[in-house]
């Protein structure tokens, strides 16, 4: 299973409020960021949250995102940063 | 301990830990669920125990040893920066198959890493034992992603703005793993001694490591 983003390039978190269980953070949603890692493909744990067998796999990533891109009120240095892991269907590419 | 009884009395809960410990309901909770499992027989009484004292083996300290060989040794440091569990089995030898995988992230004098999980509590028991109280703590996991610099000042870690802080939410499958900067003063020291300087929240990345 090959990834969809490459290492550098921008992807957007999507803005979804699907129900039940998901490991996509909120404050991360709509945020832009930057692929830093292709981590591979995992057992999809938000299936397997329902007891079900996580199929199909999911490809995660780390994504990089600048703080100051997260917070409008942010008042530390421009140069800080956060990173997360992301799956692929919780990922548009970005501008 | 008294055995496999399934007795539904609490004495053998745990004593309450400070206010950040867990709730009297959260441990009733817990002991209803893994009973109900066991009746269920989807899991066994002694899987659990099994896990237990297994995870009652790790600590820091193992943690400490795979950041003084990383100091210390390049072709380690080299397996560990590309293969994080493999380099984790290799030096401690232990099974690390059921384990998620693990990143080791090396801070250096130009960037800090702070690890969390805002999600829900993931930190690497495998190879460090149970996080501690405050990483569990919601203040703690809903604030580090915002004012990072304002929660290293608690834990007495002030760092210039030229450093880069990178949070790093651990939201999915790996675990994170801090390497401290190594403290100036430390030349010359053998890894036992280096060992000391590495203090469990250096791992976290919420302190730095002892000076010498």
């Amino acid at each position: 299973m090959e990834g969809r983003y490459q290492v550098g390039e921008r992807v957007v978190v999507r803005s979804d409020t699907p129900k039940g269980y998901c490991r996509t953070p909120f404050y991360l949603r709509g945020r832009p960021g930057v692929v830093t890692g292709q981590l591979g493909p995992f057992l999809d744990p938000e299936k397997m949250g329902y007891g079900l067998p996580g199929l199909p796999k999911r490809f995660l990533y780390t994504v990089r995102f600048g703080q100051s891109g997260l917070w409008s009120d942010y008042d530390g240095p421009a140069g800080d940063t956060l990173i997360a892991d992301i799956f692929e269907h919780w990922l548009d590419p970005g501008e | 301990m008294s055995g496999h009884d399934h007795s539904h009395e609490s004495e053998n809960l745990p004593p309450l830990e400070g206010a950040g410990g867990p709730a009297l309901e959260n441990l009733v909770l817990e002991e209803a669920i893994r009973e109900l499992l066991i009746e269920k027989e989807v899991i066994e009484a002694r899987e659990v125990e099994r896990l237990l004292e297994v995870l009652q083996t790790r600590r820091p300290a193992l943690g400490a040893r795979l950041v003084t060989r990383i100091w210390t040794d390049p072709d380690f440091r080299k397996l560990a920066l590309e293969n994080g569990k493999a380099a984790a089995e290799l030096e401690l030898g232990i099974n690390l198959v059921e384990a998620p995988e693990i990143i080791f992230l090396e801070n250096t004098p130009k960037r800090h890493h702070l690890v969390v999980c805002t999600l829900c509590s993931c930190y690497p028991t495998y190879i460090m034992g149970p996080s501690p109280t405050w990483y569990r703590s919601k203040a703690f996991r809903a604030r580090v992603v915002k004012e990072p610099r304002a929660v290293l000042a608690e834990f007495n870690t002030d760092l210039p703005e030229d450093v880069e802080i990178r949070v790093v939410d651990s939201t999915a499958e790996v675990r994170y793993l801090v390497v401290p900067v190594r403290p100036g003063g430390s030349e010359g020291m053998n890894r036992e001694a280096l060992a000391r300087l590495v203090n469990r929240d250096s791992m976290i990345g919420a302190a730095l490591a002892d000076s010498p």
